[in-house]
Parts: C-alpha cells; sequence; structure tokens
C-alpha cells in the first residue's frame, strides 16, 4: 500500500541523514526515484528546484512535495494527495523527533555537570567553524554568477553579500528584511 | 506562551529562505535576543546537537526550545511550528502553481537572495565567537574546522567528534594538573 511505504521511506529518510538539506536530497532521490520509482528524473528536479525557491526547510519542502506528486502519479486523487504530503511530512520528523527528544532531556537535566560543560566549551568554537565552511562552499557560481557570464551582476551579487553581511553584524538589520530586499533587487535587475 | 512559541516558529519557517543554516541569524533573534527562551550559550549547544544527530537543523532546535518550555508537547508545538508554513507553502505551489519555479519573477528574486544567504550564515559566526570566548589564542579551533571541511571536504562529523572528545580530555587534564589542597 503506498501510503504505508511513504511512511517507511521516508521514516528511514529522516533517521539516516547526517549532512542536512542538500544531502537529505540526495537520500529522497535514490529511494523515492530510483528504488521506488515514485517519481520521474524530471518531477525531481522540480521538487530540488521548488524546495530552495520556497521558504522553509529543504528536508520538509521536499518532502511535501514528493507525498502529494507520488500519491497523485497512482491515480489518486487530489485530497489523498495532500494526506499523503502530510504523511511524508510527518514521516521525516517523528523519528528525529524522539531522538531529540531524548537528548534534550539528558542535557537540560545534566547541564552542570563538568563532563558536559567541558565538552561544549571545546564544541563551541567547532561548530562556529563548521557554519563558516558552510558559508564558504556556497560561495560558488550558483550563488554568485562568474566574471566572465557577466562582470556587473557578479560584483553586485559580492556586494550584496557583504551589504547583508554587515547590515546584520554591525547594523542588527532584520535578516528577513534584507532578504526581502536583495529578493526584489534581483527583480529589478535580472 | 505556547501559542507565542508557536507563531514564533511559523514566522522563522515560513521566512527563512536558503535552508538551516541561513535560518541561524533570523532564530537567534527570535529565540535569544526578543524572547529570551535560552541564552547565547544555549542555542550554540543546541545547534551542535541539531548539526550532529540525524534529523533536520532547525526542527531539532524548535523542539529543543519546546520541550525546555513546555515539554514533550512544547516540543510537538515547536517542530510542528517550523514545518507548517512549508506544508502549506508546498502544497499550495502542487495543486495551484505548479508553474511557479518557471515564473521568470521567481527565479529573479533568488538571484537576489542566494548572495544574501551566504551573508547571512556568515554574519553570526562572528557574534558567537564571541559568545564562545574565543581569542586569539584558541582562534584556531574554529579556523582549522572551517578549513579542514571547506578545503579538504572532511566531514564535520569528525570535527565534532574530535572537539568534544578534546574538550573532555582537557577537562580531565585541567582537573588533573590541578594542585591538591
Amino acid at each position: 500500500m503506498l501510503f504505508l511505504k511513504l511512511f517507511y521511506v521516508f521514516s528511514k529518510i529522516g533517521i539516516f541523514n547526517f549532512g542536512g538539506g542538500y544531502a537529505m536530497l540526495s537520500l529522497i532521490y535514490s529511494e523515492t526515484v530510483v528504488k521506488s520509482h515514485w517519481l520521474s528524473n524530471a518531477e525531481f528536479t522540480d521538487i530540488v528546484a521548488i524546495s530552495q525557491s520556497t521558504p522553509g526547510p529543504i528536508g520538509i519542502n521536499a518532502a511535501t512535495y514528493v507525498g502529494y506528486t507520488s500519491v497523485i502519479n497512482a491515480g489518486y486523487p487530489a485530497w489523498a494527495a495532500v494526506l499523503g504530503a502530510v504523511l511524508a511530512s510527518l514521516s521525516i520528523m517523528w523519528l528525529s523527533f524522539i531522538l531529540m527528544i531524548c537528548i534534550s532531556h539528558y542535557l537540560l537535566t545534566h547541564k552542570d555537570a563538568p563532563w558536559v560543560k567541558n565538552v561544549f566549551a571545546a564544541l563551541r568554537p567547532a561548530i562556529i567553524g563548521l557554519i563558516a565552511a558552510a558559508a564558504l562552499l556556497l560561495m560558488n557560481k550558483e550563488n554568485f554568477g562568474t566574471p566572465s557570464a557577466s562582470l556587473l551582476l557578479f560584483v553586485l551579487s559580492i556586494a550584496l553579500c557583504i551589504a547583508v553581511f554587515f547590515a546584520t553584524l554591525r547594523y542588527k538589520v532584520n535578516p528577513i528584511l534584507a532578504l526581502l530586499v536583495c529578493g526584489i533587487i534581483g527583480l529589478l535587475v535580472y | 506562551m505556547l501559542l507565542k512559541f508557536f507563531l514564533t516558529c511559523n514566522k522563522i519557517g515560513a521566512f527563512t529562505l536558503g535552508g538551516g543554516y541561513a535560518m541561524i541569524p533570523i532564530m537567534e533573534r527570535e529565540y535569544v535576543d526578543k524572547n529570551h527562551w535560552l541564552s547565547r550559550e544555549e542555542f550554540m549547544d543546541i545547534m551542535v546537537v541539531a548539526q550532529t544527530t540525524p534529523g533536520i537543523f532547525s526542527i531539532d532546535i524548535a523542539s529543543h526550545i519546546g520541550y525546555k518550555l513546555r515539554g514533550v508537547w512544547g516540543g510537538i508545538v515547536g517542530a510542528l511550528g517550523i514545518a507548517l508554513p512549508s506544508i502549506i507553502a508546498i502544497l499550495l505551489i502542487a495543486i495551484f502553481f505548479h508553474n511557479f519555479k518557471d515564473n521568470v519573477y521567481v527565479e529573479k528574486f533568488f538571484r537576489g537572495v542566494r548572495p544574501a544567504v551566504v551573508a547571512l550564515i556568515a554574519a553570526p559566526c562572528f557574534k558567537m565567537a564571541r559568545t564562545a570566548h574565543i581569542t586569539w589564542a584558541t582562534s584556531w579551533i574554529p579556523v582549522v574546522s572551517c578549513l579542514l571541511i571547506a578545503a579538504l571536504g572532511v566531514s564535520p562529523i569528525w570535527i565534532i567528534l574530535v572537539a568534544g572528545v578534546g574538550g573532555y580530555a582537557y577537562g580531565r587534564m585541567k582537573k588533573e594538573g590541578a594542585p591538591k589542597p
């Protein structure tokens, strides 16, 4: 039964994903396109584009869309597809949720244990490195363009990046506002 | 208060473009600065946990804060709060707006947004450095971690394991080296 399989596959994806959003997408691809044939390559590419263009966690966006599309593809009506979408999204969440609650409980009750304090004191600088690495890895041509394609747009992208960086760090500009402004600039310029 | 938490999570989920890490400045602003649901240190600590465990980064963080505020139901409220705007938005797109991604205006908007996302991920690093009491002496930790991941492709999980074990070992060494009373 499709719904049972949706539950199983997305539960599996939810608990085995260790690399964040984009790693989750490749896991979703191998499970739903390659193994289960619930959707085509073209439909999956749509999902990647849509997941990146809609707000919210990429994993949830992808789960919702795959859930909906796979049910429609199997011939069910739209209302059943909505159920499929919700089921897929909840399935991707529930196992890691339980794990997280257990860890939260432990941390909240043991936060004054010396070993917990020591471990986290060392982890805090490391996570800064992790996040900085994520930013560095995103400095690529998909996000900034190339000087050869259009020097003006390339420079503009870099300028927007630097502007938002200082705006949020030094001038406490609301990040949501910064995103909207950049989007509007994109509308005007591209 | 739970309602406020739910609506805040909705806001975070609805307005972040660019995925997990890009949500960090918005989460920090809402969770730590505006509502004081946790301290900046706790926020950093929970980011570490969220990153190391499987599951969606922003949902893990919201679950923890919800659990801290109101136990398991709080956790559920947090997780669903983040997820709900996404689910609704995607369903609307899937049902009515299949051509959303082909819309030229959407494409233009996101080309503008993408460099901003990079900045939003990089900017909190400096504020976090202050919270983590990074000095010139300890700055090698974030720099080396960053280079290992970005330039050498080391998996972040190794960094976290090594740093965690290192922290534990360093703590033990300090304790054993202390003069006996």
